[in-house]
């Protein structure tokens, strides 16, 4: 397990209860309630911004998500101190917060890197060589799904169907688009993210770091000037068709390689039939990417968590 | 060498030309794109920043609602009902009607959701709409909610499309700032809200009745209908929930006219649409056409299957609907004509495969999808899509037994239609049509123990490899 805490990302032990050392008796694993509090500087600026979501909306609770979002551009994931301040502003119970934070994808729960990086492997990105991206990702860094590198920079997950599918395969990194990649492209981009390069999505803004897009999520918009005009107007896949019914690409024709007639004359079993091989392809465990259904771990049963494990309430 | 030899049979009318002339969609003649597309909601992305408030306005941006306005609101949603619009999220349910349904004058404030979490595997038409063309979705709620009486409109866009977020975050404000939106819009008396809501991730929400309960800050699990969510929807009020795609396509009806409308398509599923060509295609991307065009069309002047394949199988609707093969190139994409095909229309995501991919892995991966989706609320669509994926595993890993096959038919029958939503009938549809079509391709997994298949040679690189190789 390599997952790294960047530092200054999680609020610190408050109290010589969160930090005090393991409790005696039996634990349970639950953790001591309640959470710690944010630092008052900090629960002034996420009051004020809480304000404003939930102004947004007829009823407190719609902000719920919002505010998740809000709590995860602040510290990086969803703490248990997040999900308090979530409960204590919308006036829910804990429990009724962390039913809701776990049960959508985008929550972390635990602390990732500034950059989280998502393969899609849904099956016709995966076809497509998703697969072999998120394969060659997962060897090239080191981790494996849902884990950080060392660094702290980059957090690697596999995900499901980004509404790009004319674009396959297609990475996501902080929910922005990197269209068309390939094993080698998709390294590269790892490598300029852990380098600290500038890097610029197919389309989109210039890369913001996770906490910076948390925020927007919350519903704030991107001030950086020219975030909004960046990458272009639309893709080129979107505009295929466009450009089709004004006659400024005339009707596609298939091209062969030179000098290598059809492909059937160049042998390629594809053109004649079935493409196989003959030995059987045997899927390796990455292939079954739906593993990560397991129970995940909690904020709050997280035995990293600064607040860490404790016994039950009132122990 | 002529593209459409490439996918599959050449003996069919209409092969190579693509003009079936029994098709009702056919709307002229010739197969050439100028005639057989119709940009009309994608007709100026290629302009220069395209998403802003000018470029929409000389584009006729909001000449739309000014009709509208011109209108009572019960005529405006008889004009929409006349006009045949029906939703373009899936179900095709006629847009107007969805209107009609919201009981007036009871007291209560209403509601217009729009649903722009697309997350079906395949489906990419709203996210590019959104990008390039936000004002046409805005000027479509203020149209939709003087028709229902709504002052407050909420886009629930999922959240892993940042780009798309911050487009419509800036829509929102210069549609306020030029009076769009706010208070009595244009001179009309109508007073308007519109808030931008992302999601946090999760498929299910596409669900209408999951979405508002999302919305409503909660987990996102469909509710029992009815109460129908024009009755009781976003806290318990009259709601009405439509796609981007649907509402998005209402100015440009009111501003040319429902008979322009209606002279596109076919009688019962009339005007335009957006349809996504994925997958294993010489040229992917948007493709705004009539609806009824064929893929055969499609592929036909966008250059076809990719050089030296051929087409496999394909999706109509996006993964939930009922695949297809290359028996069904010619096979008008409405809502009719698809139903009567044995799939459904869907969202119009033609994903295509050729022959080098495995359909049992493909199955089950779609299947490993709808597992991890399912939302643990209905215990045939829990359960089911989990034994589904273990049976699926063993079968592409070589380790399944024959009668397996049965099982997994058994699974989905007891899957679909037995849950409160759709999502349990897409997890089924990938199972059934995939045992009807390709039965011997799963048998072959089972004697041969083990996939025949190289998933190298499905990449999108794999042939430019072997074309490196040849002239290198």
């Amino acid at each position: 397990m390599t997952t790294t805490t960047p530092s200054g990302q999680g609020v610190q032990p408050q109290g010589p209860q969160s930090q005090g050392p393991q409790p005696q008796g039996v634990s349970l694993g639950m953790p001591q309630l309640p959470a710690p509090d944010y630092p008052d500087d900090v629960r002034a600026r996420l009051e004020a911004d809480a304000r404003e979501v939930v102004a947004r909306y007829p009823d407190s609770r719609s902000a719920l998500l919002p505010l998740l979002h809000l709590v995860q551009s602040e510290e990086g994931h969803v703490t248990r101190t997040g999900q308090r301040f979530c409960a204590e502003v919308l006036g829910l119970t804990t429990a009724e917060v962390t039913a809701v934070a776990t049960f959508y994808s985008m929550y972390r729960r635990r602390p990732g890197g500034d950059y989280q990086v998502g393969v899609c492997t849904n099956t016709l990105c995966a076809v497509m060589g998703g697969d072999a991206i998120f394969e060659a990702l997962q060897e090239h860094l080191g981790v494996g799904n849902g884990e950080t590198t060392d660094d702290g920079k980059v957090t690697l997950e596999h995900i499901e169907c980004n509404a790009a599918c004319d674009f396959a395969p297609v990475v996501m990194v902080n929910w922005e688009f990197f269209d068309n990649q390939t094993v080698q492209s998709a390294k590269g981009l790892v490598d300029d993210l852990r380098a600290g390069a500038r890097v610029e999505p197919t389309r989109g803004a210039p890369l913001c770091t996770f906490k910076d897009t948390s925020r927007i999520l919350a519903g704030f918009p991107d001030e950086r000037p020219g975030a909004v005009e960046a990458g272009g107007t639309a893709g080129h896949a979107s505009l295929t068709g466009l450009r089709l019914a004004k006659g400024e690409a005339g009707p596609a024709r298939v091209v062969h390689p030179r000098g290598s007639g059809t492909p059937a004359a160049a042998g390629t079993p594809a053109a004649s039939g079935d493409s196989r091989d003959g030995s059987p392809h045997d899927p390796s465990p990455t292939e079954h990417l739906s593993s990560h259904d397991a129970p995940q771990d909690t904020a709050a049963s997280d035995p990293d968590h600064p607040a860490g494990p404790a016994a039950e309430e009132g122990e | 060498m002529t593209v459409s030899t490439q996918y599959g049979d050449t003996s069919r009318p209409g092969a190579g030309g693509g003009n079936d002339p029994g098709n009702s969609s056919g709307n002229g003649s010739g197969n050439s794109p100028e005639k057989l597309l119709s940009p009309v909601l994608s007709a100026f992305w290629d302009e220069d920043r395209s998403w802003s408030l000018d470029v929409y306005r000389r584009h006729d941006g909001y000449e739309g609602l000014r009709k509208a306005f011109a209108m009572s609101p019960d005529d405006l949603i008889a004009y929409v009902k006349e006009s045949g619009l029906r939703g373009r999220g899936g179900a095709g349910f006629p847009t107007g009607m969805k209107w009609q349904f919201i009981p007036q004058g009871d007291g209560k404030p209403h509601y217009l959701v729009v649903n722009a979490d697309e997350s079906e595997p395949g489906t990419c038409k709203d996210i590019p709409l959104l990008f390039a063309n936000p004002h046409s979705l805005i000027e479509g709620i203020v149209i939709a909610c003087y028709a229902i009486r709504s002052s407050h409109a909420f886009i629930y866009l999922r959240g892993e499309v940042v780009p798309v977020l911050r487009r419509l975050h800036e829509a929102v404000r210069e549609a306020y700032e030029a009076g769009y939106l706010g208070e009595n819009i244009l001179g009309s008396g109508l007073d308007l809200q519109l808030t931008v809501h992302a999601g946090a991730g999760a498929y299910i929400c596409g669900e209408e009745t999951a979405l508002l309960d999302s919305l409503e800050g909660r987990r996102g699990q469909p509710r029992l209908r009815p109460p129908f969510p024009a009755v009781a929807g976003l806290y318990a009020c009259p709601t009405v929930v439509n796609n981007v795609e649907s509402i998005a396509s209402v100015p440009a009806i009111l501003h040319q006219g429902k008979e322009w409308f209606r002279s596109m398509g076919s009688e019962k599923s009339p005007g335009f649409t957006l349809y996504s060509l994925s997958g294993h295609v010489t040229s992917p991307g948007q493709y705004e056409a009539p609806l009824g065009i064929t893929l055969r069309q499609l592929l036909d002047m966008s250059g076809g299957i990719r050089a030296g394949h051929r087409l496999k199988f394909w999706t109509p609707g996006g993964s939930s609907t009922p695949m297809f093969t290359d028996e069904h190139l010619d096979v008008p994409l409405d809502y009719e004509g698809v139903g009567a095909a044995g799939s459904m229309l869907g969202t119009k995501a033609l994903q295509c495969f050729d022959e080098t991919t495995c359909v049992v892995r493909a199955v089950t991966r779609w299947t490993e999808f709808y597992a991890h989706e399912s939302c643990g609320k209905c215990t045939p669509c829990r359960e089911g899509t989990y034994w589904l994926v273990q049976l699926l595993r063993d079968i592409e890993a070589g380790k399944g037994v024959m009668s397996d096959l049965d099982k997994l038919n058994d699974i989905a029958d007891n899957i679909n239609g037995k849950s409160f939503c759709a999502l349990g009938d897409g997890a089924a549809s990938p199972i059934f049509s995939s045992l009807k079509y390709f039965r011997e391709e799963y048998e072959e997994h089972i004697t041969g123990r083990g996939c025949p298949f190289d998933p190298a040679r499905s990449t999108a690189w794999a042939d430019q490899d072997k074309h490196t190789e040849v002239n290198a």
